[in-house]
């Protein structure tokens, strides 16, 4: 099995070191940075394949870090890894640009299968994450402009029900009947659904809910 | 706007005392000077002067007050020369007015002018020897609320017209009682021009006192939350620091209290089915010492059957943190259109549904019963090895 490489971009020392001790054997860290200036540096240097990305940083944060890595063509993948719970970082990040979201909660094992996943082109959602997605969707009250992107499909609906519900990906293939490939499909399709939205109730939704 | 302000060697940006510059003065350089505290044009104010002094001379014992009692600014080297080229102009304009007037008979405004003369010239002085950083509050109150100029204008249009009016009826030999309250009006009038700003200042003072004291409020209340909750907290840590489970249930709640306070909407539990979830939620985490993950999606406030379901997921977050030996228990509560639906699931240890001896309460009367009673439904899935879920469903009323 072919390794994958792992930048680790957090401002906190304790934190990084934290997670590179905990990560399996199939991923090896090739480097660490603690801030935006660095991160992008870093990234443009050791062309890793996956980015840990905190999401609050000095200097602009992960989404910051997103756009001028991103911006300059990059095809590096992210992966969002935050204390934060705020439907604003969660959103703002994964249309920043990052293939994932999950909090700083998640067990080493978790971690290892998540940035395997994202490195192989996939999606990461968390339960979290999921039931954003299904809320932000759910509140729409004028119709969409762009039914292909602006609305979710039932299957994607009841796959991001249960991510919501704890449900691992295989556990989803065997509840739906479908592969786990095909559950695979359905969720970075809600991702590129995520990312590509013009819908402007996503962004305005997830800084609303802060405001209740 | 005010070409003389720059040469004024001695003029700071803010409002300073008013002084009578000595360069470009026209006869005593008071008008400038008063021009630069109102921010004016000095050619309005030297009209104005001209226009007063064709009633009644007004204008020149204005003038002569704020002379005396204006300091002059001082000049190092020779004085400039006095714009005469310009006192020729305002005097020639002078005794067009004057003449235009002598024929109409406007000038003759009697006794009655002499009242708005003195008050005009006090509140002229007062102005000018009002302590400068009040005066600047003044000003400021008046020029920032917005269009507040544009009501000045208003108001002071209004006053000349008046004004005039009454001058026209006293010379005219109209109803004589009546000139009185027209000019008690002007200088009532004018009492407001004069108040105005300052009134205006006031009711932005209080704004800014109010937002200032709302964050010195919200600031104390972090404060207080940080005291209350984190540091307390941390001394608990130090004193339990040989418990380790102690202490991971102590980070864990602190930590799941500091986030419900930093990004959940602020919600009241007793009120609405999102906040009440995750209080139930994190009060089972702490009895048992499991952690609860729990995701909402939409809201809804709560009603009888509601509770029950709450009641009944509470039951289900119980079983799962204390039979089924799993780290983690996942909530999922989903409010839809037409029903509320509740998932606790964990990936514990499991159990036959059907062995459950019939005198065991928990599952058959508080979450499979009780739901039912209060016209839901529920659904256990559960098999040995493959961990539990408990499905809630509640119609909603309409």
């Amino acid at each position: 099995m072919k390794t994958v490489r792992v930048l680790i971009v957090d401002d906190h020392r304790l934190f990084r070191s934290g997670v590179r001790a905990e990560l399996g054997p199939s991923i090896q860290v090739i480097g660490e940075a603690e801030d935006v200036e660095s991160a992008v540096t870093a990234i443009g240097e050791l062309q890793p394949d996956v980015v840990l990305l905190d999401v609050h940083m000095p200097g602009g944060g992960g989404q910051e870090v997103l756009r001028r890595v991103l911006g300059s063509g990059s095809q590096v993948r992210f992966l969002a890894l935050s204390v934060s719970d705020a439907a604003e970082d969660v959103i703002g990040v994964i249309r920043g640009g990052a293939r994932g979201y999950v909090t700083k909660t998640i067990s080493g094992a978790e971690l290892t299968d998540a940035i395997i996943r994202v490195s192989e082109g996939d999606a990461v959602f968390s339960p979290r994450l999921a039931g954003f997605v299904l809320d932000a969707f759910a509140s729409t009250e004028a119709p969409p402009i762009d039914p292909e992107l602006d609305s979710l499909t039932q299957r994607e609906r009841e796959v991001l029900r249960l991510i919501a519900r704890g449900y691992a990906y295989k556990e989803i293939a065997k509840e739906l009947f479908i592969s786990v490939k095909t559950v695979e499909t359905h969720v970075s399709s809600v991702l590129r659904k995520l990312q590509l939205s013009n819908r402007h109730e996503l962004s305005r939704w997830a800084t609303a809910r802060r405001l209740v | 706007m005010l070409p003389e302000m720059s040469e004024m060697p001695n003029a700071p940006a803010a409002y300073p005392r008013m002084v009578r510059p000595a360069s470009g003065r026209v006869v005593a350089g008071v008008a400038q000077g008063a021009a630069a505290q109102l921010r004016l044009d000095p050619v309005v104010l030297r009209l104005a002067f001209v226009l007063l002094t064709v009633v009644d001379g007004l204008g020149v014992v204005a003038y002569a007050a704020l002379w005396m009692f204006t300091p002059k600014e001082e000049v190092k080297g020779r004085e400039p020369a006095r714009e005469w080229g310009q006192l020729a102009a305002y005097g020639v304009l002078w005794l067009a007015l004057a003449g235009f007037a002598w024929m109409t008979g406007a000038s003759s405004g009697g006794f009655g002018t002499w009242p708005i003369a003195v008050g005009g010239i006090g509140a002229l002085i007062l102005w000018q020897q009002a302590d400068p950083g009040r005066r600047q509050r003044w000003m400021s109150g008046a020029v920032k609320q917005v269009s507040t100029t544009w009501v000045r204008t208003g108001i002071g249009a209004l006053l000349v017209v008046v004004g005039a009016i009454g001058f026209l009826a006293a010379s005219g030999e109209l109803a004589k009682a009546r000139t009185g309250l027209v000019f008690t009006a002007v200088v009532v009038g004018g009492m407001l021009m004069i108040a105005a700003p300052w009134l205006a200042s006031l009711v932005k003072e209080l704004q800014r006192e109010r937002t200032e004291r709302i964050r010195q409020e919200e600031r104390a209340e972090v404060a207080a939350h940080v005291h209350d909750s984190v540091l307390h907290t941390l001394t608990l840590i130090q004193r339990n620091a040989h418990d380790a489970r102690e202490v991971a249930r102590l980070a864990r709640s602190q930590e799941r209290e500091l986030r419900n306070w930093l990004y959940q909407p602020k919600q009241d539990a007793d009120a609405t089915l999102a906040a009440a979830v995750r209080r139930v939620a994190a009060e089972e985490e702490d009895a048992h010492g499991v952690q609860i993950e729990v995701v909402c999606v939409g809201d809804c406030e709560l009603n009888e059957g509601l509770v029950a379901l709450l009641q009944a997921a509470r039951q289900a977050m119980v079983n799962a943190c204390k039979y089924s030996g799993a780290p983690v228990v996942s909530v999922y509560a989903e409010v839809e259109p037409d029903e509320v639906t509740v998932f606790v699931r964990d990936r514990g240890k499991g159990f036959v549904l059907d062995d459950v001896p019939g005198d065991r309460m928990g599952i058959r009367q508080s979450i499979i019963g009780r739901m039912e009673r209060n016209g839901g439904s529920a659904r256990v899935r559960t098999e040995p090895g493959d961990g539990t879920e408990v499905m809630l469903t509640m119609k909603r009323e309409q």
